[in-house]
């Protein structure tokens, strides 16, 4: 089965709201799903323009957008996805 | 800096600010932020919307450069702030101050027995109190507070560790004991005659009751002016921003900045007449000398070690040497210099050269408000060729570590002293006692190396990237990888 793909914005918008800390996602994945996520760093995903910049930090997993990203909602969505495959 | 939702609150803050003013909306939107943000039927994040409104105009007038002492006019309103921000010519002199209202006026006592309490047989804490404060009531240790002289005996005796140390966390965090309860009033003061500026009560506040009072809005005015302004910007910066040093300064060059000059450059200078200054304190027959570009620490020694003054070298910090060159330069721009410091401010108001000073946060803010996404900027050649130690200036050790690179390649010849450098990673309330050790020539080395942030510039109050991955982005900088 294909990866899915964890893109974590490190846009500056994203990184100084908080994307700073999703760097450390690899660290508090579960043990099962190391091997399911395929987890880079992306540039502006074109999320924050204009005033969207509050719901910052983004993430794309697979093709959803998680906005105001944190470790455990990313987690969540991944365990989601697999979830539905 | 720790992620937290204050942190988060004051980015959002700024982030706007320089939308509204960059779009010229500001003066007629400013007075509305507090009402947008925390709505009627919203969520307040203290005890109620009204409190919270109350909290961000006084957050916004620090973004304006104004302190909450400023204040005579309860009613005066933001966009009148505004105005005296714009039409002021220098920045104010103080730099932090404590919000009154946002302060939680922490508890006082500091020792408290948790539900962890047994109860047990052998009470080591009711016989270890020297004051005899403690007693078990309802088979739970308790203590009398008006007996209780804080010595902390009970903590250590526990064998639940069921009792605990409540700290007041900005007194904690000041290494000075400059920040303090004012008896009669009650409210949390900082004492300026003290304050080393070094921010640190600002971060480990959990309430966000410090405020500093930003420069962004001068910054921005000239920018917007279409004047000269250049961005100096401190070693530090790599490792801040997803990107590498030439799309930073691509993204300034966007941002608004005539151009980029690395503090680093800077640096240079201050390690080969700091290493001279070494050599001749040698031989002079000092038995010490400390290094002289953190502002916090030689503003700590300059209020309260004296016995250790007369060690601090003479030399200039990188930004003082940075910006004299940019000034000899370019006599009509304006220098802003940017980095992870509060202390930085107060070191610039002494500096003519230096006209003004940004943190890393507030020009993340910039970018975010101006759309400028550093990592996907197309890169800019650097002018200047640095040198990779001066670049290593902004982790712990990086100054020594430069110094001797330095006396190795330009004294092979000469006969030098035998060097033990010592270093402070971090001013609290121990390592200042230490220093006065260091003065009196009490404790080993001949070099001394102190930064007050942990970890050195890169731990500083107002960085953004994650100290660890921030130190690891500076050595490869140091190590040539820009
Ligand atoms: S910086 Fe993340 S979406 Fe733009």
């Amino acid at each position: 089965m294909d990866k899915i793909k964890v893109e974590i914005c490190v846009g500056t918008t994203c990184f100084i709201l908080g994307a700073s800390e999703l760097q450390e996602l690899e660290r508090f994945l579960p043990e099962g799903l190391r091997d399911k996520v395929d987890i880079t760093g992306a540039t502006c995903l074109g999320m924050c323009k204009d005033d969207n910049y509050g719901q910052a930090p983004f993430v794309r997993v697979g093709n959803r957008i998680v906005s105001n990203a944190s470790i455990s909602s990313v987690i969540e969505q991944i365990e989601e996805q697999l979830k539905h495959r | 800096m720790q992620a937290n939702d204050a942190n988060r609150v004051r980015r959002e803050l700024l982030i706007k600010i320089v939308r509204e003013f960059m779009q010229g909306n500001l003066a007629e939107k400013i007075d509305r932020i507090p009402y947008e943000l925390r709505p009627r039927d919203g969520q307040s994040s203290r005890c109620c919307v009204f409190k919270d409104r109350a909290v961000i105009k006084y957050r916004l007038m620090a973004i304006l450069g104004i302190g909450v002492e400023n204040e005579t006019d309860e009613a005066k309103p933001l966009s009148e702030y505004l105005q005296d921000a714009l039409d002021r010519e220098l920045p104010d002199e103080d730099i932090l101050s404590v919000l009154d209202v946002a302060c939680s006026h922490c508890i006082t006592s500091r020792y408290l027995i948790t539900n962890a309490c047994r109860g047990c047989f052998a009470r080591p804490c009711t016989f270890n109190c020297p004051k005899k404060a403690i007693a078990v009531v309802n088979g739970q240790a308790r203590i009398n507070y008006d007996l209780c002289i804080d010595c902390g005996k009970c903590t250590q005796v526990c064998p639940y560790h069921a009792i605990i140390r409540v700290p007041i966390p900005c007194e904690e965090a000041c290494p000075v004991n400059a920040i303090r309860r004012d008896e009669e009033t009650d409210r949390q003061y900082i004492d300026f005659k003290a304050c080393i500026s070094c921010g640190k009560c600002m971060t480990a506040c959990p309430f966000a009751a410090i405020l500093e009072r930003s420069q962004i809005i001068d910054v921005l005015k000239l920018i917007k002016a279409g004047r000269k302004v250049i961005a100096m910007v401190a070693p530090a910066i790599v490792g801040q921003f997803a990107g590498k040093l030439g799309q930073i300064a691509a993204a300034l060059h966007h941002a608004g900045f005539a151009r980029m000059e690395e503090v680093a450059y800077g640096a240079e200078m201050t390690t080969t007449h700091e290493t001279e200054e070494f050599l001749e304190r040698m031989k002079k027959g000092d038995h010490i000398m400390t290094t002289s570009c953190c502002p916090a620490y030689v503003e700590a020694v300059k209020l309260h070690v004296p016995e250790l003054l007369p060690f601090v070298s003479d030399t200039p910090s990188p930004m003082r040497y940075t910006a004299e060159a940019v000034k000899k330069q370019d006599p009509d721009a304006f220098t802003v210099f940017i980095g992870p410091c509060v202390a930085k401010r107060k070191e610039a108001v002494a500096d003519q050269n230096t006209d003004y000073v940004m943190t890393f946060e507030e020009l993340g803010a910039m970018f975010a408000a101006m759309q400028i996404d550093v990592s996907s900027q197309e890169a800019l050649p650097l002018d200047r060729d640095v040198k990779g130690y001066a670049r290593g200036f902004a982790t712990s050790c990086g100054v020594s570590a430069a110094i001797l690179e330095e006396l190795h390649q330009s004294h092979p010849e000469i006969e030098m002293p035998e060097i033990n450098k010592q270093f402070i990673n971090g001013l609290d309330h121990k390592t200042v006692k230490q220093l006065a050790l260091y003065g009196r020539g009490k404790l080993p080395g001949n070099f001394l190396e102190v930064m007050a942030c942990e970890g050195g510039c890169v731990g500083g109050p107002c960085a953004i990237g994650k100290v660890t991955l921030a130190t690891a982005a500076v050595k490869k900088a140091a190590a040539g990888e820009v």
